[in-house]
C-alpha cells in the first residue's frame, strides 16, 4: 500500500501524483496542509521527514522523502517497461540524474518566487526570478537543440523520463511567481508534449493540453 | 506604491488576517498600499492593529466571521451583517488565504460568475457540456443597498467537500461590500438549509490582493482539513485565470468590455461600484 504525504497546491507533490497516474499506480493521499497550517513543520511530520518538507512517500514499511528520489524509486520498482528511469543505458541514466538536480534548482528559484507571491513567504523574489530565468534559458536552449534533432524530451531518446516530470510543475506554475515564459518557445513546445503523455493529470494552476494542432 | 485616496474605500472595514493565524508576535501585511502591523492582545478586542510606521496609534479593529478587519480612514458604519455565522450547528472554517495579482473588484466579479465553472473548476463546480448559465435575477436591495442575485442554478459534479455526487445547485449571491461577496448555495446534506461561502478580499494595492475565504456549512462529516483543501483547490484554479485578466483594474465604463455571456450580475456590480463612486481598483467610467 502506497501513501503519499501530499498537498494539492505543491508542485513537488504534483510530480509524484503525475508519475503515479502515468504509471497507473493506486495510492492513498494523506493531506498535509502546507499553507496556512504549516503542518509539514509539525513535530509528527518531522518524525517522518526531519527536513520538514513535502512530499514523502510510504510504500508498506519503506519511507522516502524528496520528490526526485521518490520518482527514481517508483520508476525503478513499478515501470515494467524500464523507460521512465532507463537503468540499462548508462549515458541516458547519467543525463536523467543531471536534470533531476536541475529540477531541484527550479524548485529553489521559480517555486520560491511563487511562495512569496501566493503564500507570503519572505524570500528575495527578485533574486529567485533572475535565477529562474537563467535556468529556463539553459533548458530552453537545450530543448531547442534537441528538437532540431527530432527529440521531444529533456533526455534524448524515444520516450520521456522522470526528468521531464521533475522539471514540469514549477516551470508551468512560474507565472504565479511573475516569471513569464514568453521568451522560451522550446519550453512551450516541450510542455505541450508532456501534457499529451497518456495518464497526464493537472493541478490547480496547470491546464490540460489544448486541442491537437 | 501609490496610496489610496478613494474616500469610500478608505472608510470601509477591510479584512487583513484569519483570527486563528494571529499570534502575540507582530505580523505585517499591506492594506491599500500601506504597511499595517497586528498582534494578538489580551484585552477585550483580542487583537490590536497599527500603521507599521506609527506604532503608538491603534487602528480600529473588528473581529468578525473568523477574520480581523481594520479601517485606515473613518469607519462610518459597522461591518456588514452575516447572521448565519452565529448559527450554532454551522461549521465555520477559515478555509484559504491566497495572494493574487489582480484588483479586488476583478476577484469579486469572478466570484459572481457561474459561467467559468465548467472550464476552470472542471469536475468540481461544473462540467462540460453543462455550460449553460440559466436565466437569473439581479437587483440592488433597497434597504441594505446590497447587490443580490437570485435563482442562479447550475449543475455541479461536486458542489462541496461533503458532496457525494452531482446535483443541480441553486445559488444566491450577495455583495454587501465593494470587495466582499457572500454566496448561499444548496446544502448537500440538508435540503432546507443553505451553505455559505464568503469571499473577503484584502486590497493589498490596486492590483494585488489577498483573497480570504470563509466556509460556513451544515456538514457533520467533513473534516476541517477537507473543507479547507476543497476551497484551496478552487482558489488555486481561479488564480491563473484572474492573473491573466487585463487590464487588472475593473473597467466600469459599460462599453469597455464586451461580455461573453449575459453577465447580468457583472453589469449590475459594475454599475453599483460606479454609483458608490469607487475609484480604487477600477478604471472609472468617463464622466
Ligand atoms: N528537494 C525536495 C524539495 C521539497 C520542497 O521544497 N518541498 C516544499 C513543498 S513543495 C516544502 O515542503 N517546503 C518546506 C521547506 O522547505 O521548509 C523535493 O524535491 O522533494
Ligand atoms: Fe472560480
Amino acid at each position: 500500500m502506497i501513501t503519499l504525504y501530499d498537498y494539492e497546491l505543491s508542485g513537488n507533490c504534483y510530480k509524484i501524483r503525475l508519475l503515479l497516474s502515468i504509471l497507473g499506480i493506486k495510492y492513498h493521499s494523506h493531506t498535509v496542509e502546507f499553507y496556512p497550517a504549516a503542518e509539514h513543520k509539525a513535530p509528527w511530520f518531522r518524525q517522518i521527514n526531519p527536513l520538514g518538507q513535502l512530499p514523502v512517500l510510504q510504500d508498506d514499511d519503506y519511507t522516502l522523502c524528496d520528490s526526485q528520489a521518490i520518482m527514481v524509486y517508483l520508476a525503478s520498482r513499478y515501470d515494467s517497461g524500464n523507460s521512465w528511469y532507463p537503468r540499462d543505458d548508462p549515458q541516458r541514466l547519467g543525463s536523467v540524474s543531471r536534470w533531476l538536480a536541475f529540477a531541484d534548482s527550479i524548485t529553489n528559484s521559480a517555486s520560491s518566487a511563487r511562495l512569496v507571491e501566493g503564500f507570503f513567504y519572505d524570500f528575495d523574489a527578485v533574486a529567485c526570478r533572475a535565477e529562474a530565468h537563467r535556468l529556463f534559458r539553459i533548458l530552453d536552449e537545450h530543448l531547442w537543440f534537441n528538437a532540431k534533432s527530432g527529440h521531444h524530451w529533456i533526455v534524448t531518446g524515444d520516450s520521456p523520463t522522470i526528468a521531464d516530470i521533475a522539471c514540469f510543475p514549477y516551470i508551468m506554475l512560474s507565472e504565479e511567481g511573475s516569471i513569464s515564459r514568453q521568451d522560451y518557445p522550446a519550453i512551450r513546445r516541450w510542455s505541450d508534449h508532456v501534457k499529451r503523455i497518456p495518464g497526464f493529470t493537472v493541478m490547480p494552476g496547470i491546464f490540460p493540453a489544448g486541442p491537437a494542432q | 506604491m501609490s496610496l489610496c485616496n478613494d474616500p469610500v474605500i478608505r472608510n470601509q472595514w477591510h479584512v487583513i488576517c484569519a483570527l486563528e493565524d494571529i499570534s502575540p508576535r507582530n505580523t505585517h501585511t499591506t492594506l491599500l498600499g500601506e504597511s499595517v502591523s497586528f498582534a494578538a492582545n489580551t484585552d477585550t478586542t483580542g487583537a490590536r492593529a497599527w500603521r507599521t510606521d506609527a506604532p503608538d496609534t491603534s487602528l480600529p479593529v473588528t473581529c468578525a466571521y473568523g477574520y480581523l478587519w481594520t479601517c485606515l480612514g473613518t469607519a462610518d458604519k459597522p461591518l456588514f451583517a452575516l447572521p448565519e455565522y452565529a448559527e450554532a450547528d454551522r461549521r465555520n472554517v477559515c478555509a484559504a488565504t491566497v495572494g493574487v495579482r489582480v484588483s479586488a473588484p476583478r476577484a469579486v466579479e469572478n466570484f459572481l460568475d457561474m459561467g467559468h465553472f465548467p472550464y476552470v473548476h472542471t469536475g468540481i463546480l461544473g462540467e462540460q457540456p453543462h455550460t449553460e448559465v440559466r436565466e437569473y435575477d439581479v437587483t440592488v436591495e433597497e434597504s441594505t443597498n446590497d447587490v443580490i442575485a437570485t435563482r442562479c442554478r447550475f449543475y455541479q459534479p461536486m458542489a462541496a467537500a461533503g458532496a457525494d455526487g452531482g446535483m443541480l445547485v441553486e445559488y444566491i449571491y450577495r455583495v454587501p461590500h465593494p470587495y466582499c461577496s457572500v454566496l448561499y448555495k444548496s446544502c448537500p446534506s440538508d435540503e432546507s438549509r443553505l451553505d455559505v461561502i464568503a469571499l473577503f478580499v484584502q486590497p493589498v494595492t490596486e492590483e494585488t490582493i489577498r483573497a480570504h475565504a470563509l466556509v460556513s456549512v451544515i456538514d457533520e462529516n467533513s473534516t476541517d482539513l477537507s473543507i479547507r483543501m476543497f476551497q484551496q483547490t478552487i482558489f488555486g484554479q481561479d488564480k491563473p485565470i484572474l492573473e491573466n485578466q487585463f487590464p487588472k483594474r475593473l473597467p466600469l465604463d459599460p462599453r469597455a468590455e464586451t461580455p461573453i455571456r449575459a453577465d447580468k450580475s457583472a453589469i449590475v456590480y459594475r454599475r453599483w461600484l460606479s454609483d458608490l463612486g469607487i475609484t480604487y481598483g477600477v478604471i472609472p467610467a468617463a464622466a
